[in-house]
Parts: C-alpha cells; structure tokens; sequence
C-alpha cells in the first residue's frame, strides 16, 4: 500500500465520538466489543487474554464473552458490570470513532453523564426482552439536556425473542411516546443483536422484515449539525505567553468562527478593539485558523487581557458578562447540594466561588415532572439560578457547548460534585447596588477605642459556648466597650423561627446569622456569636463577609463525651432515645474546625480563664 | 478549512497542557525516552513556542534501559536546552534490584513506581505529564485524562472525579497531585502517522536492524550490555529485529521486522496482528496487574 493514499484516506476520515448508554445487562460492553471485533480492532493477543479471562469470569459459558476486552477494572470483571466509564478506539473504511462505554447502574449515572458531555451520537440500548425501563428514559432525557441531537435506540437481544417484529414495533412506539419532547435532530431504531452479531456490521436475514440499515452504516452516515453561532468567532483566553522578555501572545483554543490576520475583534470584558497581527497554529504561522485550533495570536497593541477574558467578533452575538445565570444542574456527588453553600465554579479557562441560590425544580426522570425541592441528592437533576463571586464570560449552552458548560467543585474535599449547562442570563444583581454612607464602620467604633470584630463560637451542644460567650461580654461592658451577643437558641426564636435542623435548614440559619454579625460590625460593634455551626464550608462564609482580620474562630473543644455527660439541657438523652432527629455529634455531623484563632479547652481551663484568653488575645491584636 | 483527526487530537493535547501550566505551580513533564514521550514533547514545544517549556522534564532511570536510549535522551536535551532532571532509585541500586534476579514485579516495583514517588515527593510536584494512550491497555482506558493521586501518589479507581467536556478539576491540596495524560484520546497508529507528518526524531531501536538477541521465556531479549548472562541452553543470534515500545532491556521483547522507517513501520503495523504491549513482560505478571501497579503509583 502506498503511504501516502493511507494518510490520505485517514485525514478523509470522519472523527465521530458515540457512546452506548441505557439500563444495566442491556449489552452496552457486549455491543462495544462486538464493534471492535467486527472492526477487527482487536489483536489477537487481546483475544487470546479475553478468552482465558472468559473461563474465568465469563457470562457466556464456553464462549468468549466480548463484553470482558471492555470491562477494564477488576472490580468490574469479578462483578460482570460496568462501573466507570472506558474510552475506545476503532476505525471503518470510512470514519474514526471513539466509543464511551458508560455504566447502567443508577448509582454511575454521573459516569453516563461524564461520557454523553464529550459525545455527538448516544446509542440507547433497550434490551427486547425487558423493554423500556427507568434507566432508558433517564438516560435519553440526561442526551437530550446535553444537546446531544443524535440518536441511534438499538433494540438488543432480538436473538431472544425470536426476531418478533411486533415487539419491536411496541417498544419503539413506547420509545416515541415518551421522547416526544426531546426533538432529537435524528433518531433511528435498529433490531439487533450484539451476542451474535446481527444488525451490527452485517444486515441479517434473521430480521428480513427490517429494511434500513445495519448500525455501523447508520452512524457512517451521520453528518453532525454545525453549532448555531458557527460563524461568530470566540476564542477563550486560556494562557498568555510571557514567558520571554521579547514576546507577549495569548493561547486558548478557537470554541467557534474562525479569524484571519488584520481581523479586528474586541476583548468582551473592556470593550476594548484590538486587530490580529499574527496568528501561530499548531502547524506554524498561518493567516487564518478555525474552530478547535490550540493557536496563539499577537495583537496590534498591548491590552489588559488575562486567562479568562474572550476575544470575539465586535457585533451580533449572545454572550454574556454576568454574575447570575439560570442553569440545569446535575448533581453528582453523596454529600446532597444545599443551596446557598459557597461552591467552586469552574468554567473554560476561570474558576470563582459562587452559589446555587435557587433551585426553581427538580425533575422526576421517570415523568419528566417538575417537583419543587430546596435540595439535590446524587445523580438528580434540577433547573437552579445560580449567583458567582465575579462577573464571568459565558453563552448558553445552546449556542456554545464550550462556553456554556460548568462543572462544581467542593471548597473542601475538591470533589467534582455536580456539572450545569446555562440556559440564561439573570440580571438581577446589577439593579441594586451598595449605597456609600457618611458615618462609615471606622468613624462608629473609633467612639469608645474599640475595633470591630466576630468572635464566632463554634462548638457541640453543650460544650460550654454560651457560659463563655456570656462572661466574655460581661468583662467587655465592664472595658466600657460595645458588644451585642447573638446566641443560636435566641435567634431561633425569632429571627430564625422558621428553620429546622436539617442541613439545609442549618446552612440557611448560619447564613442569616452571618449577614447579621456583618451588619453588626459595620456597626462598630464587637459581636460575639454563639451556634453550634456545625460545618465547615458556612463558617467559611461568615469569616468571607468580613474583613479578614475581622472574624475571629473560637473552636470550644469538649470532647462528646464530656457534652453528653453534661447534658445541661437533657437534649442528648432525648437525641439517644430517638426523640430528636438531627442532633450535633449523633446523627448529624460536626466538623472540627481545621484552623481557628483561638481553641479553649474546657477540660483543663474554667470559663473563667477561658474569658480572660480571649480578653488578652483582643488586647494583643489591638481590637480593644 | 476542516480540520483532520489528527489536527483535532493535536490541538486537544495542546489545550491540555497549556492548562497545566495556567492551573499548576510546579508541573513536570515525564519523559521515558520512547515514542509517546517523544511526541509528548514535541506538542509542548508547540503548546508555548516561541517561548521555551515552562516546566522541568524528568526521567526515572532504572539502570537498565537501552544503552542507546539514555545516548537519545541526553542528545535530545541538548538539542533543546531542556531542563532535564534524571531520577535513579539509589537504595534500590545498593540493594542490586535488578530484572534478571529480583524478577519484573519487584524491580518494576522498585527501581519504577518507587523511584518515582521518591523524585515526586523530593521536587513537590504538584502535577506530572505522562503519555498513556488509552488504547494501550485495558485499565488505562478507563483513567481520567487529569487523574488525581493522593498524599501516597495512588489511585483510586472506583473513586475517580467525573470529567465532564473539557472542563478539568485542578483543585488538591497540598501534598497531592495529578497525573495529566494529554496522549489520552490518541492510537497506536495514530502516534505514527504523526511522527512521520511532523518528523519526529525518534530513538533508533524502533527501525530494524541485525541486533545479538537470546529466546528467553518465548521473547527475544537483546543482549545490550554483560549484565545480561546467558544460560547454558542460550545462545546469541544475530537478527534483523526492532522494537514497538522501549523499556528495561531485559523486558523489552524484539520483534523479527524488516522495516527500517516510519513508513514501513506503518505498513507493518498495519498489517500486524498483536498489540504493542504484547512485547511487554510486566503487563502478564498477573490478572489485572497493570491497574495494581498504577493503583501503587505506576504510571
């Protein structure tokens, strides 16, 4: 063969990423390793390891079971499922895949949801002798939120049923049904089956009664729809060569249009004009580069632009510089979504705190209902409004998959908790805007020598918060100075009257407690707060509404034992008894804070002594 | 304009890297000297030119590559004023690990997965390139394309982060690190078609070439240096042979092949019937043995 026809022919070839996706044993690993094996992508020391692993492991009696070459991990051999998503690679005359073999189980829905956000084509498998189950709606409307416009419902295991055309008529009439609102731009039904081979590569006359065509040919076939801002050029600033003296480019990859040299574009957050000098692709200087380019530019001028920003065509476009946006959210992680927690937002080339403020809805996958609900659990979906710490650069996902694309990352524990596509912008926060007053926080506490502060008491039920917090105030009014205390079960009382002791409930009583303390040291005053506080990520956020040298932790450490054996309340005996639900330290967790100002003792120390600490260390950093 | 596959795994693995460096402080690029690596490379150069690499290259020498791999490396730094740190586990050295005596498992183990903890824990890197595929093995398919390592450098597989469009989660904390595989998406042929596009120098143990090889345990094992005893019912034959991945030596199996450039090694590709990992010993050792030995750290 002659080298240069085969480069050739591969550069002719269509790049098509698919992924298999519906319930668990409906043969998505089957499927792909038939797909291999007709292609003959597989070598034959691959096989040969496949068959001893067949003995082993196999579904299939003495016959090789195709399902183990995609089956990568142990766990997922030894069980016969798939856990994690696996990227394959196989090629035909006439086009290159790569196929994400995406898990059935329920719980791995947020590993079906990873491999559909790379994907163009998603083939839902529905096993004929079950038909459409949970799993098939799920995952048909999890494609169709991710703009996935193509689809291919393989009907597998006709093999089993006989080849019957009637059954395979009622599951695609019941497909149809429940996808109607989708609007898929194709979607195709093939009778096939993957054990034997039927429908995949080769038509079989098992199935004469059916007259399209075989699922390769169906998916050689598919031309995919160019994105409806394709004209308009973007280019996310991802990097900025500085990196010698003599050079100043800007790198990211071109997410739609194209430009040429002495094209003028605008730098979206100032505004500003700015013309392309030289434009350097991956293969060398050019005079224009197109979607999906990694290039580097040079510009007529030197501009403020940093990782973060976009270069994009002067008019006409759907962009957006924003705080608040409305999106769907998936929600991929145990540790359910609260709303108003802080979370890590990550964007294409930006990442900034923010938080889900509202979920407006979550949807019942099996109905496609809208239910209300304040939270979500793992693998839910929901539609939320969303407010970030920064203006951010973004497009709904409609128009620009890259740009409208978001994953959450926990502050804490740096898991990827959840992922959003944009469907809008919010404007809400640009209408208000903060008034400057004369009388400023300075001028308030500057009258009696004090600064302001949070002395911010964390710590079990129990454990002696409030004993301490109030001979800390005491000993201050005697200095002859300003302070107001806030204590958890008085708030509750009023203020807080309608919140319970879920988590959600917690996140919400904290937050209100810390836009209160800000508005008291805005005041002047030094404000002590006592709650039990139980977590982590919302004493972090009372410590970001102030000043950093404002907010000091005081970390109460009693051990639970010591509470418990205190009980001056009797509420642990009544938390023990299952009287009370949601209890600090026994059904309801604490986390111990990481770095406070100030940890006290109670085993070794009296509230007394304990007072005077705090008392010394306000002298010695200058508050009083 | 429409760009190729080829054009588009490029400027994905441009992507990838440029957003190491933006999201980074310390990255480090792994450098083993073979094909991958050489391509690897060779998308850095373009990831930042005109500019230098921003990051350090490091190769984790085990004592016992080809005597013509460690003469490619240091010409390649050379030629690219690379800033190129080399690694040698030291206290497997005066243990006298070895692959003939101690066994694949064990120098692997060794003289690989510890000697590159070590010089990870030693630089605090807090990010390490690599050039998996995930074509080459059953497990590597399976791997994120950044793949979180904890304080102990290992891997979790059932615990891995959702990865969702091309949005990477680059948050750890300190001590932790990621392993980056901007290779992922591409295939053996793949790595080939490129090379000969862009004329990658490559070592030159992967063209055939009459080289003094032994049959051991059904391998063709070239004798490269004394180090490597023959037994009684061993003898040294001359053969025209070359070799699909590069590794320890005496692991390294050689392939009887006539192809002597890229394009015949195409062809022969083309027209092969094993996978490129067949020629290696320490995939075998055990089921699932490649997804344990990354799980300790491995790449």
């Amino acid at each position: 063969m002659d080298i240069e026809t085969f480069f050739q022919n591969q550069n002719n070839k269509k790049q098509l990423k698919i992924l298999t996706c519906g319930s668990v044993d409906d043969g998505k690993s089957t499927l792909i390793g038939r797909l291999l094996f007709d292609s003959k992508n597989i070598y034959s020391d691959q096989l040969s390891q496949t068959k001893i692993e067949s003995e082993k492991y196999g579904t299939q009696g003495k016959q090789i079971d195709l399902a183990l070459l995609i089956d990568g991990l142990q766990a997922e051999r030894e069980q016969g499922i798939t856990i994690d998503v696996a990227y394959r690679y196989f090629e035909t005359e006439k086009c290159k895949f790569i196929i994400a073999d995406t898990p059935g189980h329920e719980e791995y829905t947020r590993n079906m949801v990873t491999g559909a956000s790379n994907s163009d084509v998603g083939i839902i498998l529905v096993d004929a002798t079950k038909g459409i189950l949970d799993q098939t709606k799920r995952h048909t409307f999890i494609l169709s939120l991710l703009g996935i416009e193509n689809i291919i419902v393989a009907v597998n295991k006709m093999d089993l049923i006989n080849y019957d055309e009637i059954k395979f008529k009622n599951i695609i009439a019941s497909f149809k049904n429940f996808a109607r609102e989708f609007n898929f731009n194709l979607q195709k039904f093939i009778p096939i089956s993957a054990l034997v081979g039927d429908n995949v590569f080769q038509k079989n006359t098992n199935i004469s009664w059916y007259n399209g065509k075989s699922l390769i040919n169906e998916l050689e076939e598919i031309s995919l729809k160019e994105p409806l801002e394709e004209e308009i050029f973007s280019l996310p600033i991802q990097f900025v060569n500085r990196l010698s003296s003599e050079f100043r480019g800007y790198s990211g990859t071109i997410t739609s249009g194209k430009i040429k040299v002495n094209d003028e574009f605008h730098v979206f957050s100032s505004k500003e004009k700015i013309k392309i000098i030289k434009i350097l692709t991956p293969k060398g200087e050019s005079d224009f580069a197109v979607k999906g380019q990694a290039v580097t530019l040079t510009l007529d001028k030197e501009v403020d632009i940093s990782r973060g920003d976009l270069l994009c065509s002067v008019k006409n476009h759907n962009y957006f510089l924003s705080d608040q946006f409305a999106s769907h959210i998936i929600w991929m992680n145990k540790e359910q979504m609260i709303p108003e927690r802080n979370y890590i937002f990550k964007f294409i080339n930006f990442q900034t705190i923010g938080k889900i403020t509202d979920l407006v809805h979550k949807i019942n996958i099996n109905s496609f209902e809208k239910i209300a609900s304040k939270f979500l659990n793992l693998n839910e979906i929901g539609y939320a409004k969303v407010a970030l710490n920064k203006n951010t650069i973004f497009n709904p996902y409609k128009n620009n998959k890259k740009l409208g694309s978001f994953v959450i990352i926990d502050q804490f524990n740096n898991q990827t908790v959840g992922a959003g596509v944009i469907e809008h912008e919010l404007r809400r926060a640009s209408n208000i805007s903060w008034h400057q007053m004369s009388i400023n926080k300075n001028l308030r506490s500057s009258i009696n020598g004090q600064k302001p502060c949070v002395l911010w008491f964390t710590g079990l039920s129990g454990s002696g918060k409030s004993t301490i917090a109030n001979i800390i105030e005491q000993k201050l009014h005697k200095l002859g100075k300003h302070t107001y205390l806030l204590d958890g079960d008085n708030v509750r009382h009023g203020l807080n009257k309608d919140l319970g002791f879920t988590d959600v409930d917690r996140v919400e009583n904290i937050r209100r407690i810390s836009e209160v303390s800000r508005l008291m040291v805005d005041a002047g005053l030094i404000t002590i707060v006592s709650f039990i506080s139980p977590f982590k990520s919302e004493r972090k956020m009372a410590r970001e509404l102030v000043e950093i040298d404002e907010f000091i932790e005081i970390y109460v450490d009693t051990s639970i034992e010591e509470c418990e054996k205190r009980d001056p309340k009797g509420l642990y005996k009544k938390a023990r008894s299952g009287k009370l639900k949601n209890f600090t330290g026994i059904d309801s967790n604490y986390e111990i804070p990481s770095s406070p100002e100030i940890i006290l003792e109670t085993n070794i120390k009296s509230a007394e002594e304990l007072a005077d600490e705090v008392i010394l260390y306000l002298k010695q950093y200058n508050k009083i | 304009m429409k760009l190729s596959h080829i054009d588009k795994l490029e400027s994905e693995s441009i992507h990838i890297i440029r957003e190491v460096v933006s999201e980074f402080d310390n990255p480090v690029m792994l450098y083993s000297i073979g094909k991958d690596s050489s391509v690897m490379l060779h998308l850095a150069h373009k990831a930042f030119y005109p500019s230098k690499i921003p990051f350090k290259l490091m190769h984790i020498d085990t004592t016992w590559k080809f005597k013509e791999m460690i003469n490619f490396r240091d010409e390649t730094a050379k030629k690219y004023n690379l800033d190129l740190l080399v690694h040698i586990n030291k206290e497997g050295v005066r243990n006298n690990i070895n692959p003939i005596s101690s066994g694949s498992k064990i120098h692997t183990d060794v003289m690989k997965t510890q000697s590159l903890i070590q010089a990870l824990d030693k630089y605090k890197f807090d990010a390490a390139f690599g050039g998996a595929r995930r074509d080459e093995e059953k497990s590597r398919a399976k791997e994120r394309i950044f793949s979180f390592r904890d304080k102990k450098h290992r891997w979790d597989p059932k615990n891995q982060k959702p990865e969702l469009w091309n949005l990477f989660n680059t948050k750890i904390d300190q001590g932790e690190s990621v392993r980056v595989f901007p290779l992922s998406n591409w295939t053996e042929i793949d790595i080939w078609q490129y090379i000969y596009q862009e004329n990658i120098p490559l070592v030159p143990l992967y063209f055939s070439k009459i080289r003094p090889i032994i049959r051991r345990n059904d391998m063709m094992i070239m004798v490269d240096d004394d180090r490597l005893k023959i037994k009684e019912n061993e003898k040294i034959e001359q053969k025209k042979v070359r070799f699909r991945t590069l590794g320890c030596y005496p692991l390294t199996a050689a392939v009887e092949s006539d192809a002597t450039t890229v394009e015949e090694i195409i062809i022969e590709l083309l027209e092969s019937k094993y996978s490129e990992r067949q020629g290696r010993l320490i995939d075998n050792d055990q089921i699932g043995s490649m997804e344990k030995k990354k799980q300790e750290g491995y790449f």
